[in-house]
């Protein structure tokens, strides 16, 4: 049980310029689960790249199993033993399972692909370790939770004793996070050993046995995961206490800013995707709304802002906006935060300054009798920068090249500076680390109590109690429950959610 | 820190065409061994044919010509479609232009005029059957641009032959009645002789090289000046963003396609209005798909288009010298080919090494910061 599988000793890597690690230590037994943790930019896939034969370090020793090693490619770590479950899946999706795990190790038989023996060991190990998944499915049919089995697999088939996950539940929802849970756990019991990268700290709480903690390139900690508690966690990434958000001391007021009745989104030949949904937000109020991902919240941010059709009345500031479409919504002063930030608020190629328009084409200064004022947007996206905290070089800088963490705080700074009469936050926060969370949950704070009506969509149960005045549940596309934060715990909202009880 | 102008940025932006242009004289040279003959020998006799002055105008006169139907294909280009159909787009564009045209008298700076519009338009409408079925139908218009391209093609044959045709008694070329005067564009030559330029072989520059100058301007203030420049970028970068951010995905198709069109059918104008002042059976064909080869060269860019259009002129001129030693021209063809392939290639390899030297800037601000 305590025999120690990967031990990183003083790991150093440096960047031109840059030193991405300092000093990282790691140890990760056999039959463990060892998450490692810390801020975005804090040197956790550095280190990983490091182990996993990507990178060559600079400093420090790598131990496998007792023995030094220096691997100098991937091909080389998987050799002796070491298996990488990226974030981003790399799979073929016109083949099956069984062809992706086999890709590029077949078995053969007399020159041929023996697959009766690779369907043979892929059951066998799914058994095994508790992956349950069809051999013989497209991988094209299979949902975001079993093809992060079929690629643990393709892993595992590479006889991998030491699997590294890189923030593998950035992409689930939670049913699916359950499973994969699961699945590590059944990892552990078979004496492997799990290295989970990861910055949600409750899941890292949940599933490790020990964690180790770096913050700006080296290690600060590691503990026992029995031992902590997640503010504890946090506190030691960021270096110092975090700020307790105060409880709310204003009123919001009684201005209805927003009003929507019996908005539907038809989805020919299925359930509507949103279904007689009602609620209204008065000015400098916050409107939570929960529920499992895929319930209907992207639909109902996507009608109120005009993207896909819908039914019912939308009325904004007491004007009937039902049948205006996207440029006119926005114009007349709804801000939207999008939930997918790189493919809907962002052009990723273009410098910031650029991306300071996305969305504001049609508003003063900004843009006068149709001509862009680049000007305007630099200065306004230095301002951005300096307010929000974006850790970029310039505004020159092209939006791929920042941390997500950072691309948000851009987004964030961009749809408040317009200060509109309603935000729409699709998962503001997501993605984001620590420092930056407490950051822009202030910001929302402040505009909250200027008077800016919010409606907030979260997957984060703590986000949702601490910022929301009033919180609606939504279970396929309908509001079925409406909940007092303040008399509420992540528990209950979590229960609601599933509607096992309201 | 990567500023917009520094002189890294710039001897970057510099590196990936010059490779480019090392790289197609490489491999032309290659083709020339191959086929017995001296790539020295045959360069060196380019370049000289190449930089004679008549040479020059005409390269200029083709460059002008191309550098119009380039811009069509970029403006689609930039909102993320693809006009292939520039090549039918102009010839009808020249067809109409040059029948109507040949129908009324007018002073000349409103015929000119008229047949400008005349020719947009028709452009334009061309384009727009492409653009209806993608926003009605969904079909690509790669696919509806290439088909219609044979059916105009088809469409201008007919209506030459069978209605726009000025019967010439005891010749069999068909051509549409010539334009009348007030509708010709004289060429530059005066200007030449003032700059001290005489004796020049032929004719002069095209007088519409203007109409080709003033398309670039407009262009580069259109995609990087204005909102429709930014909503068309928008989308071409990023569709779903573009509509997040209040842009018509369908009106913006439909406007691109029309204006790309519209430039489509005043490219050959240079060419009726100030030398054949006619459409005639000899229609230059295949201006429409160079002009997708040079915008690519010129990655869609108004002065990156000038130069490859310049480049793709030269090289089809000072080619011709070779058909009196027995060289196939053509080997300027495989030049341009090599030179666009290449200059996709090296410009991917620019494009990673600007990356990885963004993202060592970014992670020195967040260490410092």
């Amino acid at each position: 049980m305590s025999e120690v599988a990967v031990e990183l000793r003083h790991i150093v890597k440096k960047f031109p310029g840059v030193v991405a690690n300092r000093d990282v230590s790691l140890t990760a037994r056999r039959g463990e689960v060892h998450a490692l943790v810390g801020e975005n930019g804090a040197g956790k896939s550095t280190v990983m790249k490091v182990l996993y034969g990507m990178q060559r370090p600079d400093g420090g020793e790598i131990l496998v199993n007792g023995k030094q090693v220096l691997f100098k490619s991937p091909a080389e770590a998987i050799e002796a033993g070491i298996g990488m479950v990226h974030q981003h899946f790399m799979l073929a999706d016109n083949f099956t399972v069984l062809e992706n795990v086999i890709l590029g190790s077949e078995p053969t038989k007399g020159g041929r692909i023996d697959a009766a023996a690779a369907r043979e060991r892929i059951l066998s190990m799914a058994a095994a370790y508790g992956l349950d998944i069809d051999p013989d499915a497209l991988v094209e049919t299979l949902g975001v939770g079993e093809r992060q089995r079929v690629e643990i697999l393709k892993v595992l088939y590479r006889g991998a004793k030491i699997l590294i996950f890189d923030e593998p539940t950035a992409v689930l929802v939670p049913q699916e996070v359950d499973e994969l849970f699961a699945a590590l756990h059944g990892l552990r019991s078979e004496g492997l050993s799990v290295i989970f990268i990861s910055h949600k700290l409750d899941e890292v709480l949940r599933v490790a046995d020990n964690v180790t903690v770096i913050r700006q390139g080296a290690t600060v900690a590691e503990v026992a995961a029995h031992d902590v508690t997640s503010r504890q966690l946090a506190e030691l990434m960021v270096g110092s206490d975090l700020p307790v958000a105060p409880p709310r001391t204003t009123q919001c007021g009684d201005k209805v800013v927003l009003d929507v009745q019996h908005l539907t989104v038809p989805n020919p030949g299925a359930r509507n995707l949103l279904n007689d949904v009602t609620f209204s937000i008065r000015a400098g109020e916050v409107v939570g709304i929960a529920g499992v991902e895929g319930n209907g919240q992207s639909e109902l941010i996507q009608a109120l802002i005009g993207l896909i059709p819908s039914s019912g009345t939308v009325v904004f500031n007491g004007t009937d906006i039902s049948a205006e479409g996207v440029a006119h919504r926005r114009d007349a002063g709804i801000g939207l935060i999008p939930e997918d930030r790189q493919r809907e608020a962002l052009l990723m190629s273009s410098p910031l300054w650029e991306n300071r328009f996305l969305g504001h084409q049609r508003t003063a200064p900004l843009v006068r009798r149709g001509i862009l004022n680049r000007k305007v947007a630099r200065t306004d996206s230095e301002q951005i920068m300096r307010e929000y905290d974006v850790r970029a070089p310039g505004v020159d800088t092209a939006a791929y090249a920042l941390s997500g963490g950072n691309q948000q705080k851009f987004i964030v700074g961009r749809e408040m500076e317009r200060k509109p009469a309603l935000l729409l936050a699709s998962h503001p926060t997501r993605g984001v680390d620590v420092g930056a969370q407490a950051a822009i949950w202030e910001e929302l704070r402040k505009a909250r109590d200027n008077g800016m009506a919010i409606l907030l969509v979260s997957a984060d149960l703590e986000e949702l109690i601490g910022m929301s005045d009033v919180l609606k549940v939504m279970l396929r596309g309908t509001i079925t429950a409406t909940l007092d934060p303040a008399a509420t715990t992540p528990e209950r909202l979590g229960s609601a959610m599933t509607g096992a009880a309201a | 820190m990567m500023r917009r102008f520094s002189p890294q940025s710039i001897a970057l932006s510099l590196t990936a065409p010059f490779v480019a242009a090392v790289f197609g004289l490489g491999v032309s040279s290659i083709a020339l061994v191959i086929t017995h003959h001296s790539p020295i020998d045959v360069f060196r006799s380019m370049w000289s044919y190449g930089t004679e002055i008549g040479s020059l105008i005409e390269m200029v006169n083709l460059a002008s010509v191309y550098y119009l139907a380039a811009l069509a294909v970029a403006i689609t280009f930039k909102a993320g479609l693809f006009n292939i159909g520039v090549e039918s787009q102009l010839r009808l564009g020249a067809l109409f232009a040059a029948w109507l045209g040949a129908m009324v008298t007018l002073p000349r700076v409103f015929h000119v005029l008229f047949i400008l519009i005349i020719a947009a338009t028709v452009g334009a409408g061309w384009a727009s059957i492409a653009a209806y079925l993608k926003v009605k139908r969904g079909v690509s218009e790669v696919i509806t641009t290439i088909m219609l391209n044979s059916i105009g093609g088809a469409l201008s044959a007919y209506l030459l032959s069978q209605h726009f045709q000025m019967v010439v008694v005891g010749s069999n070329n068909l051509t549409t009645k010539p334009l009348p005067e007030s509708a010709w564009i004289p060429d530059l030559l005066p200007w030449l002789a003032k700059l001290g330029i005489e004796d020049v072989p032929g004719g002069g520059p095209y007088g519409l090289v203007f109409l080709s100058i003033a398309a670039g301007v407009l262009y580069w203030f259109i995609v990087n000046r204005t909102r429709f420049g930014f909503d068309l970028r928008a989308s071409g970068a990023s569709s779903t963003a573009a509509a997040v951010s209040g842009v018509h995905p369908k009106r913006m198709i439909v406007t691109s396609m029309l204006l790309s069109g519209a430039f489509a059918g005043v490219a050959m104008m240079p060419v009726l209005l100030g030398e054949s002042h006619a459409y005639t059976l000899g229609f230059r064909g295949g201006v429409g798909f160079t002009g997708i080869a040079i915008a690519l060269l010129g990655r869609n860019n108004a002065s990156g288009i000038a130069v490859s259009a310049l480049l793709f002129g030269f090289l089809e001129v000072s080619a011709r010298i070779l058909e009196l030693d027995g060289i196939a021209t053509e080997i300027y063809v495989i030049m341009q080919g090599v030179i666009v392939l290449r200059q996709v290639a090296a410009y991917e390899i620019v494009r990673r090494y600007r990356e990885t030297l963004q993202a060592r800037a970014l992670a020195k601000a967040q260490v410092a910061a």
